[in-house]
């Protein structure tokens, strides 16, 4: 079966931390240990939305030493394709869930002298787990966090208490900018910078890092990103000898699902690479969305990755 | 030309690049012997040599060989330009220097593969990935070897077999490199029949 074998969980808490975020605890349903993970990590949760069966990934928050639960934080995205808000609406303690094993795209290089890491928004999650990994091995770190406003900063107050100086908050909305140029400029050699937030973070950090001369293989980012909508499309499966429409809140990859499709799969974000499908036919134009494919399967239109890329055009044929 | 074209092996052999200048803060040149041809041709490449140069601590010492290009390293007009008189006189300065660099520093590394691979090792400790350490060989092609054995490691190894400073033990030259180590392998060469010894042949120079 793809994705992995599975873990039947328990909703043990729901806590609302602010107006746009809500965080989640589960246990496992058999009561033992869950699998071990390290920062940086994530679950895939399953969720059956009135028959739509959503399988959204979420980083891991929770101390990577406590087994006897995961947390997950979890924003609502009112203009998203529904799984934030199914979580939020319909998730209650006592539920049964279903996550994947955890996986970690996202891990610290435990080689690196120091850890910079820059948040926005929710992407704080991941460094959470890492921060607390950190202050148990004693590792050195500076978490810079920024959000709109106080009151949305969520889990800045716990950060700062744990971490004190190590953590400096930004508020948007009072004029703070996360001073990036300066912070890349006096960083001794070693450290490695990780990112984690919304798209035009992501873009500022890596160009701030190329301009400032940063080494490519110490600078990471948290690449998954949920799929997001577009116009339908059809596919046509050719070793399933099928042909499928994609809807427009649907990915290619839960499409296959929905048909019943066995299609490989890991991160259902677009970066680890499990999902891969090579193209057979194409006449028209491949939304890539991915994380993973090289420049060049792009251009040509040779390989896919269902899980977030979409296709506009007369004809897509694929190998699965 | 003193740029050396190394057949094709096995994986773990190092291949080198030609050095090219990047965008950075400052610039960390190790150089030793011919080694310098490359600096001084990296120098030739940039945009703004002058602005370059401003930024640029190099570091050089005489080749394994005996080639000594101080003085045209000196006339560059780095920032800072120091003479070692060794590799591991080199080294120490190194690590000195390395404790006060920042991310954002373009690390050059140019010569002869023990005085890369040992820098190498030095910058990779402090968790600088190695793949972003620009490298070009130049000049001498003799290699340090460490002996699998006794673990000992015996510097510029001109011969194939050669013996172990250490143990004394013929050693066959492999081209399986550690990083980590800075050395190329060696292994007992007459483990199995003890005196056949195959006569050394003179394959780095």
């Amino acid at each position: 079966m793809s994705g992995g074998p599975k873990l039947n969980v328990r909703v043990a808490e729901v806590v609302k931390v602010n107006d746009l975020i809500t965080r989640f605890r589960f246990v496992a349903r058999d009561g033992g240990l869950l699998p071990a993970f390290s920062g940086g990590a994530h679950t895939v949760v399953e969720m059956d939305d009135n028959g739509t069966r959503r399988l959204n990934p979420y980083s891991l928050m929770s101390d990577p030493e406590d087994r006897t639960g995961y947390e997950i934080s979890v924003r609502r995205d009112d203009a998203g394709r529904g799984g934030s808000l199914y979580m939020h609406r319909h998730v209650r303690p006592g539920m049964d869930m279903v996550l994947s094993h955890p996986v970690n795209l996202f891990p610290l290089d435990n080689r690196a002298r120091k850890h910079l890491f820059i948040a926005g928004g929710i992407g704080i999650t991941p460094f959470l787990a890492m921060t607390r990994q950190l202050a148990r091995f004693g590792g050195r770190f500076e978490l810079h966090y920024a959000t709109r406003n106080p009151a949305l900063c969520a889990y800045g107050d716990s950060l700062k208490a744990a971490h004190g100086d190590r953590v400096h908050l930004y508020f948007d909305e009072q004029g703070d900018t996360l001073p990036l140029a300066d912070l890349l400029s006096r960083q001794p050699l070693g450290t490695h910078l990780y990112c984690c937030g919304p798209k035009g973070m992501l873009n500022w950090v890596r160009s701030a890092a190329a301009t400032a001369g940063w080494a490519t293989h110490a600078v990471h980012f948290e690449e998954f990103t949920a799929p997001a909508t577009g116009a339908p499309f059809a596919v046509t499966l050719e070793r399933s000898g099928k042909t499928l429409t994609v809807g427009s809140t649907q990915s290619l990859l839960e499409a296959m699902e929905a048909a019943g499709v066995d299609a490989p799969y890991l991160c259902r974000g677009g970066a680890c690479g499990q999902c891969e499908t090579d193209v057979v036919r194409c006449d028209g134009r491949i939304d890539h969305r991915d994380h993973w494919l090289t420049p060049e399967d792009m251009a040509t239109n040779t390989k896919i990755m269902p899980c977030v890329s979409r296709f506009e055009g007369r004809t897509l044929v694929i190998d699965r | 030309m003193t740029k050396t074209e190394f057949p094709p092996s096995i994986r773990s052999r190092p291949v080198y690049g030609e050095l090219e200048p990047r965008a950075g803060i400052f610039h960390l040149i190790v150089a030793d012997g011919e080694g310098a041809d490359a600096v001084i041709a990296l120098f030739a490449k940039a945009a703004d040599a002058a602005s370059m140069l401003a930024k640029s601590h190099i570091l050089y010492t005489a080749g394994p060989n005996g080639t000594d290009e101080w003085d045209r390293i000196a006339a560059l007009g780095a920032a800072q330009a120091q003479k070692a008189a060794s590799v591991p006189t080199l080294l120490f300065r190194l690590a000195r220097v390395l404790q006060d660099v920042q991310m954002g520093t373009q690390i050059y590394l140019t010569g002869t593969e023990g005085l890369m691979g040992q820098a190498e090792r030095d910058i990779m400790a402090l968790g600088f990935p190695h793949s972003d350490i620009q490298k070009e060989h130049r000049g001498s092609t003799v290699r340090r070897v460490q002996c699998v054995h006794c673990k000992g490691v015996t510097e510029n190894v001109r011969t194939d077999p050669f013996q172990c400073s250490h143990c004394g033990l013929h050693l066959f030259v492999r081209d399986h490199y550690s990083r980590r180590l800075a050395a190329f392998q060696g292994v007992n060469i007459d483990a199995e029949d003890r005196g056949q010894v195959p006569p050394p042949v003179e394959r780095f120079r």
